[in-house]
């Protein structure tokens, strides 16, 4: 029992990670309806500055975290000022294969300039170990995650329910040509918005380096998962992610617990069957946008 | 002349063989007696040639798009190695054939996944299917073999009458004489009227089905025919490598294969042939400047390719061509610019 409250409780941890890293793309993809395949690219250069902050540099982890996310919003609205924006109107092929471009670049250069090896971010010693709760064992550094994430997602969800910014991106994504027409700015909207995931990824990046591993190959490694994330949740609104990241976190934790061998065979098989049962997601529009 | 004779007219004259055809076949062979010391290599770029042009038949012709090719391109590797391991297939030709056949099942069977939903949910299912077969290796590695692959895999003589020799000769020329028959018979489906359908659904599924094209029964038939090429390339890479492992189903395979045909120009058959041709010479090319950082440059060239943007590409690719051919034969140009896809 106390191993089925554990298992719960890491998939939970590493559900709320997975939807960090992904909640950028759910805009990117389900709502600017851009297939951007390097988004794992922008979490692990978060992670990367995480790490030299922390190990090179002696910064405290906490510190670094903020400027994780900063590098990586800054390296997106970087990249979607000159690149990305001239590919929203493009094909679906021309998107992929500019960002598995983009993802091969990055991969190749991260292994130039930090090597193939998996890196750790040296945790300070209050994160560390794990404590019972009536016997269930409770990491620290999950427990932070899962706070940290958790803050993140109901901060996300009121800035988008409540604030003036967050109706003009739901404005925006409803239909583009109206929303211009009533004075808002479409593209900056957008940038904005597709930095701020970036960031989000980045931050996710650097808290996702001592659960996921960090290594150069992680964009290539856990696109699927960030895939999965959004087109199982949905574009609608951010619970169905959110739902759909959680889904996915404690289906993995618990699949690799009590069917090693057959862990990804089970996630691959449930996208499928759910793409094939409900091709706009678990929790998406019915109508087709 | 009535509306569909006209039509039938063009589309015949489409259809004839070009002299530049007959040449680029010509070199090719060529290439077989000029570059001895080359097979290795060349038997490489016949076997990607072969895949890309499956990859094109769906992605050019019908406009699927496709992130998990190399799904059947395993399924073949594996299923010539497991044939030729235990002895049940000898005869390198009849199971080229029967692993073709394998992945052609497995491509009707995933076809109905794939014609639903939009290019989106079409990426996911066929990223998702490559994956879960890669799992599926692995999870029963007594079959597959696992990391390590199938080893001590001995082919038999084709025909019982020809030996594969070491220097790769025999390789070559079977491959190319493959690829050739596949793409004798590629060439015939794509300038048949079942061909010419392929194209209106691709340019407009909705209009296609108006004019009475039974859209979904194509692009299920054109997938199929299409895994059954990419069986058998993946067969062709075992049967002249000896060996199958599991990154036959990876990712990065399905993914350089959109470059090639990227390069190549998709759309027509001879896209796949020249981009496996340039993709290998550019990552020959690369891997001598920096060897372990060589997928950087592809990448590059990737981004490139899309920002400058496909057609233009392919406009400055054929400018010289087509001036050349102008001049000296006196008529319009010959080398078209492949068709766009949107």
């Amino acid at each position: 029992m106390t191993a089925i409250l554990t298992n719960l409780f890491d998939g939970v941890a590493y559900g709320m990670l997975l939807f960090v890293l992904a909640c950028g793309l759910a805009v990117t993809l389900g709502l600017m309806n851009f297939v951007n395949l390097a988004h794992g690219a922008f979490a692990m250069a978060g992670g990367y500055v995480c790490m030299v902050l922390v190990n090179r540099m002696g910064w405290p982890f906490f510190a670094a975290l903020p400027l994780a996310f900063v590098s990586s919003a800054a390296i997106g609205i970087l990249l979607e000022r000159t690149l990305y924006r001239h590919l929203y109107a493009r094909s679906h092929l021309d998107q992929v294969l500019f960002t598995i471009g983009l993802t091969f670049m990055s991969v190749a250069a991260v292994d130039y300039i930090q090597g193939s090896s998996r890196v750790f971010i040296n945790l300070p010693a209050a994160l560390q170990g794990q404590f019972d709760v009536f016997g269930v064992g409770i990491g620290r550094y999950r427990l932070m995650i899962i706070v940290i994430c958790g803050l993140l997602t109901i901060g996300l969800q009121m800035v988008l329910a409540k604030t003036r910014f967050g109706s003009r991106l739901r404005a925006a994504v409803d239909d583009p040509r109206a929303a211009s027409g009533l004075g808002i700015n479409v593209p900056q909207v957008f940038a904005f918005t597709f930095a701020f995931g970036c960031g989000l990824a980045g931050l996710g990046g650097a808290l996702s380096a001592e659960i996921l591993g960090l290594d150069p190959y992680f964009p290539l490694k856990f696109m699927i998962y960030f895939l999965i994330v959004v087109t199982v949740g949905g574009s609608s609104s951010i619970t169905g992610p959110f739902l759909a990241s959680l889904l996915l976190g404690i289906g993995d934790v618990a699949g690799k617990y009590y069917v090693p061998k057959m862990g990804p065979f089970v996630i691959y098989t449930m996208m499928i069957v759910i793409l094939i049962w409900r091709p706009n997601g678990l929790f998406g529009r019915t109508a087709a946008r | 002349m009535t509306a569909s004779s006209d039509v039938g007219y063009h589309a015949q004259r489409q259809a004839r063989w070009h002299y530049g055809e007959v040449a680029f076949w010509l070199i090719v062979l060529g290439c077989g007696f000029l570059f001895p010391s080359r097979y290795l290599i060349m038997t490489d770029i016949l076997r990607l040639a072969l895949f890309t042009m499956s990859l094109d038949l769906i992605l050019g012709y019908a406009g699927i798009v496709s992130l998990g090719h190399a799904a059947f391109f395993g399924v073949g590797a594996y299923a010539a190695g497991l044939l030729a391991l235990h002895g049940i297939i000898t005869e390198p030709v009849l199971a080229l054939v029967v692993a073709g056949l394998a992945a052609m099942v497995l491509g009707f069977a995933t076809s109905f996944l794939v014609i639903r939903g939009v290019d989106l949910t079409r990426l996911m299912v066929t990223l998702g299917i490559a994956l879960l077969l890669e799992a599926l290796a692995e999870r029963f590695s007594n079959i597959t073999g696992g990391t390590d692959g199938l080893q001590g895999i001995e082919m038999q003589p084709i025909f019982g009458e020809i030996p594969f020799d070491m220097f790769g000769k025999t390789g070559f020329f079977y491959s190319l004489a493959v690829l050739f028959l596949l793409f004798l018979f590629a060439r015939r489906v794509v300038h048949s009227p079942f061909g010419l359908s392929l194209r209106a659904i691709k340019n407009n599924p909705l209009r296609a089905a108006a004019i009475g094209i039974p859209v979904n029964r194509r692009l299920i038939a054109i997938y199929t025919l299409a895994a059954f090429y990419a069986g058998i390339a993946g067969a062709l890479f075992t049967q002249t490598t000896a060996i199958a492992s599991l990154d036959v189903f990876a990712f990065e395979r399905s993914a350089d294969l959109m470059l090639v045909l990227v390069i190549g120009g998709t759309g027509y058959l001879y896209g796949g042939l020249i981009g496996a041709v340039i993709f290998r010479m550019l990552q020959e090319f690369f891997s001598t400047i920096t060897p372990q950082y060589w997928q950087f440059w592809i990448g590059l060239v990737l981004v490139v390719i899309v920002l400058v943007g496909r057609q233009r590409l392919h406009r400055w690719v054929l400018y010289v061509p087509n001036l050349v051919i102008k001049q000296v034969m006196g008529r319009k140009a010959v080398v078209a610019v492949p068709e766009s896809d949107s």
